[in-house]
């Protein structure tokens, strides 16, 4: 494969340009964690973003962070968490997930579209992406959004660009909206019977005004993976964040509502979150094909039970709005069928990790609608109109 | 003051034609024709611009709403939407040769769903109504614009409203989880919903704050949160500005994220407290209303760290609340400045744009100065803690050349709030009114990238044409590839 290196925005317009008159597809690569999401690609070409690099401009006042799009988290978490500043999203780790090296990047994460476990308080990715420049399949260097929160000056760019995988351009440049870090964080352990029961804890815990900012809930083998104790069959763990008055008041409001049977404070509810977020209690099998799957939160227990044996390695996030899902021995089509069938229209369901053949035959992506796939594809080429960005990552393109 | 594009007369001519087309084709589906009752929907709340639409159709259903749709594709008749008619910037301006689709029949509530903390109504319903619906389980839908009252849902998608609080809990883009929407061919697409996340491209993000331009949203679904156990306000006065700026960014960089966090500066303090005596102090330059809200060990705690940091900026009077009624007193003022400052000045223009933060001081000294030089007065309210602005620009539109000095004044802020790195708009949308001064934010290729957005929605631009976009989109120009060979600048990209 021939790979261009791009450092600079020219460079990235020269490599379209050249693209464009070649008509030859590119690959688009920042830190190369997470190659292996989405469809592969058979570009004969790839355009190398990772030494587009640096951070422009941070600034703690405005609670804004402008960067390159190959800038390493690992880079900017620590400069944020100087300042007692972070990525409100929780931007998940999945290089280990895939087995690779690389290290996540800025760009990265935000074309993924990824969140982490704080998605049901702060968002996800698309909900800080303030604005970017980016260079279009025409060649084009151009810009959207802004570097404001509030900001209804045109259509929100940034929010198409994020989980675009490239396709819509190539980010050169981009602002974020950051928060302030909480000063402590507490996991509640609570203790569940069952699936149904564990999806009721969440659900009343989300629905009390304590501020919940993560919910997950492990069965008690994956809760063991993730150095938790073996309480119950059902471990639901719930995190607050906030000031250590706070915290204190609003965990003992939800001791009087659940059995809770342990706590996990500062490094020790961090650390469970960080690998919450990365799948890590799902990894110790590194040939198991591994789903997300996104039903309405109030019925992830209902699937779970229904997928019967298929759901054995498995836990949820989000409230149950998340559900992790590995399968050691999957059949033909990775139970694609099975799982989109038993999730039905409220859901969705994305193949994060699998075999190159797997991801070339199924739809990796959740399918859409034929009048939504056709508006897709039309906005795909609204701005790369000969299909030259990450072609086929998506969806099979010509 | 921006034009809408020069009616179609061949249109105007066929309104009794296209009128009883549509009564065929939507049975039951309410046509207004006459003249009479073309005039009520004259204009929006941008109440300087006026012509009765073509006809006004009010539709009941999704299916009429497609039907409508699909016969204005096919016959190339424009389509203007309209939820309350409550924007300030134009969005819902009608045109002479366009049928206004009236939305405020989409007034149902469909769906409470507690355990997914969620609610599916139809785009008519008020944005008040939903707040009021599940109040009653202990939730509430945050976004809070001041025409909550009145506006839509429908309208809040499209002009991606904010409010008060939305420093906290986000704007309508962060609150709006799915839509079903019809596109002007009239195909009815679904995305989002209880799930977190959608299939695809973030078609729902681009809807939000798309003004009426992409498509005609039928039914929204939109994220409850739990309802604070409490909340409680800070009434803090400053002798100059400067101070109360200073203060906001103390406590964003102590790391508070307050509610809300609103500055008025002394005409506006002058006029509010004059309309409704909410106990304004009237010798202060600036006054500041901080909203903290939480369980009422964090709220005691932050209003006390708050009081102090405006005590270490030199307050001059600080007021925490003891009790609802006490913080409704304070937010009461805030509330009604707009129509307070109404009674100083037979009209006024309500401007919209951000800045960073820590420019307030420097855009507030500007804006005196032009004061001077446009000779009209302004009473500024902001929404201090995002940056967002709104000077009420104070005129009489009976005097010679009033309004256009107002609207030039409007537009020379506008053009700094550029210039100091902040947004022409900050939840009011750009409209019809800011549409000329898109071309101070955004390049020329910019545009051309927003407007083949516009074309994979909407090619042949029927969609509230003459709105945002300085330049009418011309879908099949902009979809022309020019390679040319000859530039290519790749010689010096490093290859391995």
């Amino acid at each position: 494969m021939e790979v261009l290196a791009a450092v600079t925005t020219e460079q990235v317009q020269a490599a379209i340009a050249d693209a464009l008159a070649a008509r030859t597809p590119l690959e688009i690569l920042a830190g190369g964690s997470k190659t292996g999401l989405g469809r592969p690609g058979a570009a004969a070409r790839r355009l190398d973003v990772s030494g587009l690099t640096g951070i422009l401009d941070y600034d703690p006042d405005e609670l804004t962070l402008t960067a390159r799009p190959g800038t390493r988290l690992s880079e900017i978490a620590p400069m944020l968490a100087a300042r007692r500043q972070m990525l409100a999203f929780e931007p998940p780790a999945l290089h280990r997930l895939y087995g690779t090296d690389g290290e996540p990047t800025l760009g990265g994460v935000l074309a993924a579209g990824l969140a982490g476990p704080r998605r049901i308080r702060a968002g996800g990715a698309r909900d800080h992406l303030l604005g970017f420049s980016a260079v279009n399949g025409r060649a084009e260097a151009w810009r959207g959004g802004g570097r404001v929160v509030k900001n209804v000056s045109g259509y929100d760019m940034p929010k198409l660009q994020c989980g675009a995988f490239g396709t819509l351009s190539v980010l050169t440049e981009l602002c974020l909206r950051l928060v302030p870090a909480p000063e402590t964080s507490l996991t509640l352990l609570v203790a569940a019977d069952t699936q149904a029961a564990a999806g009721g804890i969440m659900a009343r815990a989300l629905n009390l005004p304590q501020e919940v900012s993560a919910a997950a809930c492990l069965p008690d083998a994956i809760a063991a993976r993730a150095g938790l104790p073996r309480f119950a069959p059902h471990l639901v763990v719930l995190r607050l964040e906030g000031s250590g008055a706070s915290v204190v008041d609003r965990a003992a409001a939800l001791d009087r509502e659940f059995p809770v049977v342990g706590e996990l404070a500062d490094e020790g509810s961090v650390l469970l979150w960080q690998a919450v977020g990365a799948v890590a209690p799902l990894l110790p099998d590194p040939d198991a094909i591994i789903w997300r799957l996104c039903p309405p939160p109030a019925r992830a227990a209902e699937i779970l039970v229904a997928l019967g044996p298929l759901a054995e390695h498995a836990y949820l996030d989000w409230g149950g709005g998340l559900i992790w899902l590995a399968l050691p021995d999957a059949p033909p089509d990775g139970a694609a069928a099975t799982l989109r069938a038993a999730l039905g229209p409220d859901g969705h369901a994305t193949l994060i990790r699998g075999p190159a053949m797997l991801r070339a035959t199924i739809p990796v992506f959740p399918p859409m609608s034929p009048p939504l796939a056709a508006l897709n594809a039309r906005i795909r080429a609204a701005f790369d109109p000969a299909l030259l960005l990450n072609r086929g990552r998506l969806a099979r393109e010509p | 003051m921006p034009v809408l594009p020069p009616p179609d007369p061949g249109l105007i001519a066929r309104r009794a034609a296209i009128a009883a087309d549509l009564r065929r084709l939507v049975p039951g589906v309410s046509v207004l024709e006459a003249a009479s009752e073309r005039l009520a929907y004259e204009c929006d709340a941008l109440t300087a611009h006026r012509s009765p639409p073509l006809l006004v159709v009010l539709p009941r259903t999704t299916a009429e709403v497609a039907a409508i749709l699909r016969y204005c594709h096919d016959h190339a008749v424009p389509v203007v939407p309209r939820g309350a008619g409550t924007s300030l910037s134009g969005g819902a301006t009608p045109m002479a040769d366009a049928v206004l689709l009236g939305m405020a029949r989409f007034n149902r509530i469909l769906e409470i769903d507690r355990e997914n903390r969620c609610a599916t109504v139809e785009p008519g319903v008020t944005n008040l109504a939903i707040s009021q619906a599940v109040a009653g389980l202990g939730l509430f839908y945050a976004p809070d614009p001041s025409s909550q009252i009145a506006c839509t849902i429908g309208g809040n998608v499209a002009e991606n409203s904010g409010g008060v609080h939305c420093l906290k809990y986000g704007l309508t883009t962060n609150n709006v989880i799915g839509v079903e929407f019809v596109t002007i061919e009239g195909e009815i697409i679904d995305i989002g919903g209880k799930a977190y996340g959608a299939p695809g491209y973030d078609v729902l993000g681009a809807l939000v704050g798309s003004e009426g331009l992409l498509g005609i949203v039928t039914r929204v679904t939109v994220r409850l949160l739990p309802l604070p156990p409490v909340a409680r306000a800070l009434l803090i006065g400053f002798a100059t500005v400067e101070q109360a700026a200073a203060t906001v960014g103390a406590i964003i960089a102590a790391g508070i994220i307050p509610a809300g966090m609103e500055m008025m500066d002394r005409p506006a303090i002058l006029a509010a407290e004059a309309f409704v005596h909410a106990g304004y102090p009237r010798d202060v330059d600036a006054l500041l209303i901080v909203e903290l809200d939480g369980c009422p060990v964090e709220v005691d705690d932050l209003v006390a760290r708050v009081a102090a940091l405006a005590g270490e900026n030199n307050a001059t009077i600080c007021r925490a609340s003891r009790s609802d009624a006490e913080r409704a007193l304070f937010w009461a003022g805030r509330k009604a400045a707009f129509p307070a400052v109404g009674r100083l000045a037979p009209d006024y223009l309500c401007m919209d744009g951000t800045i960073p933060r820590r420019r307030l001081p420097e855009m507030l000294g500007r804006i005196t100065e032009m004061e001077a030089r446009f000779g009209l007065k302004v009473a500024n309210v902001f929404h201090a803690g995002d940056g967002n602005l709104h000077p009420l620009i104070m005129f009489d539109a009976n005097l010679p050349d009033q309004t256009e000095q107002a609207e030039a004044f409007g537009a020379e802020i506008l053009r700094l709030c550029v210039a100091m790195g902040g947004a022409l708009s900050g939840e009011h949308g750009i409209g019809l009114e800011k549409r000329d001064l898109m071309p101070e934010m955004f390049s020329e290729r910019d545009l051309e990238q927003q407007m083949r957005l516009k074309c994979a929605f909407d090619a042949g631009a029927l969609l509230n044409p003459g709105k945002v976009f300085p330049t009418p989109c011309r879908c099949a120009e902009l979809g022309k590839m020019h390679v040319h060979r000859g530039d290519l600048r790749f010689a010096d990209l490093p290859r391995f």
